[in-house]
């Protein structure tokens, strides 16, 4: 896993057990979902990764994996800088 | 940790202390018997730069960081809840559109909310859901490109005096959230009095009947409403709620100080008695610990940390349960004249038992606290753990 996975998932590890999580698990599918987590999801991922979360990208095809997190992150043009 | 005021900071407040001694805190308790928030007085607000003031300034609004947002929800608590509720949920609206909202509706709507020439309100409860806001009844349902809303909405503060109401409706059975204008036909209020707190917050029952709204109004996706609405704006109520509920228990501590300074019993005066000294005692301990959990929380927000939701929780959570003690006991001390209206310590009283059950009950605060505690347990597990994978990765 890259960076920003391991990052993503360490966030993921407080809300539910990871450790068997594999990137293109769905965690909505595994039932972890409700607003409040998806809007922690969506503030840490805009301060951590420097980008900002927008209507268009509200989308569960976004934020459904770890993968799909990390696409997103890198598709928002400005992955993070700590590599 | 910084948690002085700027410089800044402390001009604003001092600012928003003296507008709201002047302007609101003299008519408090007429509003509160009246169960009428004077529209002169609101347009004074707006005025003043205090309803939407939290926008930005490119839309108009004056940009408030979230501690002087912070500062200006106490100095309102402390005056009128009243005030302060409908403050906030006109903020709540505007800032949902702000964050979830496209670029159209912001143009549309945002330097209408920040002038307050447009009044927000946020429609969430009915009549048989509160806290638990995703089994909502109210219906939207796709017609020739439109919406048509059916259902009805209550305890909606601000909505007898409201432009713009923040709806949260069933669509294709998924929460959403759409904007409705108080003009739209099929769309009617009824005010709601006789409240035992917040009287003055213009509370209304609103509902719709076949009302048809354009496919505009919808803000962010459908089935993104409790994540745009409940989660964005409430947290933002929920903040306000707090810091509203550390000016109720500022303005406690100040009756208590005042009263018992001048009233003498048994020969002394009350602030000799040590029984009355252990009130003050806890009032104080209490209105600082709740004021700084507010500081925190305020600038959690300001820095965008994930934390802020729950630290949020936690600030509101106290804070309410805090100015509830605190108004006990001050309704306590000042005995029969306590329980009077030439006292305001009895709507202090009044609206204390509002913060505890609005914007999160302290029972849902109470679950989600819990489940929050073992999350920053595994949090802290994890931050070692993606340090030690990390390390590789750093340098030098």
């Amino acid at each position: 896993m890259d960076d920003s996975k391991i990052k993503i998932k360490a966030f993921l590890s407080q809300f539910f057990q990871t450790a068997e999580l594999k990137e293109n698990d769905d965690i909505f599918a595994l039932g972890f979902v409700n607003s409040l987590f998806a809007m922690q999801l969506v503030t840490w991922v805009e301060k951590e990764f420097g980008i900002q979360i927008e209507d268009e990208d509200l989308d569960i095809e976004n934020f459904n994996t770890i993968a799909a997190i990390a696409d997103l992150v890198a598709r928002k043009g400005r992955l993070a800088q700590s590599a | 940790m910084e948690i002085e005021l700027t410089q800044q900071q402390q001009r604003e407040r001092d600012n928003f202390r003296r507008f709201a001694s002047a302007e609101i805190e003299p008519y408090a308790d007429q509003a509160d018997r009246e169960g009428r928030f004077s529209q002169e007085a609101l347009r004074k607000i707006a005025e003043s730069g205090r309803l939407g003031g939290i926008l930005p300034m490119e839309w108009g609004g004056r940009g408030m960081d979230m501690i002087t947002y912070g500062l200006l929800h106490e100095e309102m608590g402390k005056a009128c809840s009243s005030a302060r509720s409908i403050i906030t949920v006109h903020d709540m609206v505007a800032m949902a559109i702000l964050k979830w909202g496209n670029e159209r509706q912001r143009k549309r709507l945002l330097p209408g909310l920040a002038s307050g020439k447009s009044i927000g309100a946020f429609a969430v409860s009915e009549p048989n859901v509160g806290s638990d806001a995703k089994s909502i009844e109210t219906t939207a349902t796709r017609s020739n490109g439109s919406y048509i809303l059916n259902g009805s909405k209550k305890w909606i503060t601000g909505g007898q005096i409201a432009d713009l109401f923040l709806v949260l409706a069933r669509c294709e059975n998924k929460p959403s959230a759409f904007l409705v204008e108080r003009d739209r036909p099929g769309f009617s209020v009824e005010p709601i009095t006789g409240l035992l707190g917040l009287r003055a917050s213009m509370a209304a029952e609103i509902s719709f009947h076949q009302c048809e709204i354009p496919p505009e109004n919808l803000i962010g996706r459908v089935g993104f409403g409790l994540m745009s609405i409940v989660v964005t704006a409430l947290s933002l109520g929920r903040y306000s709620v707090a810091w509203g509920s550390v000016g109720i228990a500022q303005a406690c501590l100040d009756a208590c100080i005042r009263y018992t300074s001048r009233r003498r019993q048994f020969g002394a005066l009350l602030k000799e008695h040590q029984l009355i000294q252990e009130m003050i005692a806890e009032m104080t301990a209490n209105l600082k610990a709740a004021r700084l959990l507010c500081y925190h929380a305020g600038r959690l927000k300001q820095e965008g940390d994930s934390r802020e939701i729950m630290e949020t929780f936690v600030a509101k959570y106290f804070a309410s349960r805090a100015a509830m003690r605190a108004a006990s006991d001050a309704v306590q001390i000042h005995g029969a004249n306590g329980c009077a209206s030439e006292y305001p310590v009895q709507r202090y009283l009044r609206d204390a038992k509002v913060m505890e059950i609005i914007e999160g009950s302290s029972q849902i605060s109470q679950l989600l606290i819990a489940k929050y505690a073992f999350q920053e347990h595994e949090r802290s597990e994890s931050e070692i753990a993606v340090s030690g994978e990390t390390m590789n990765f750093s340098s030098p």
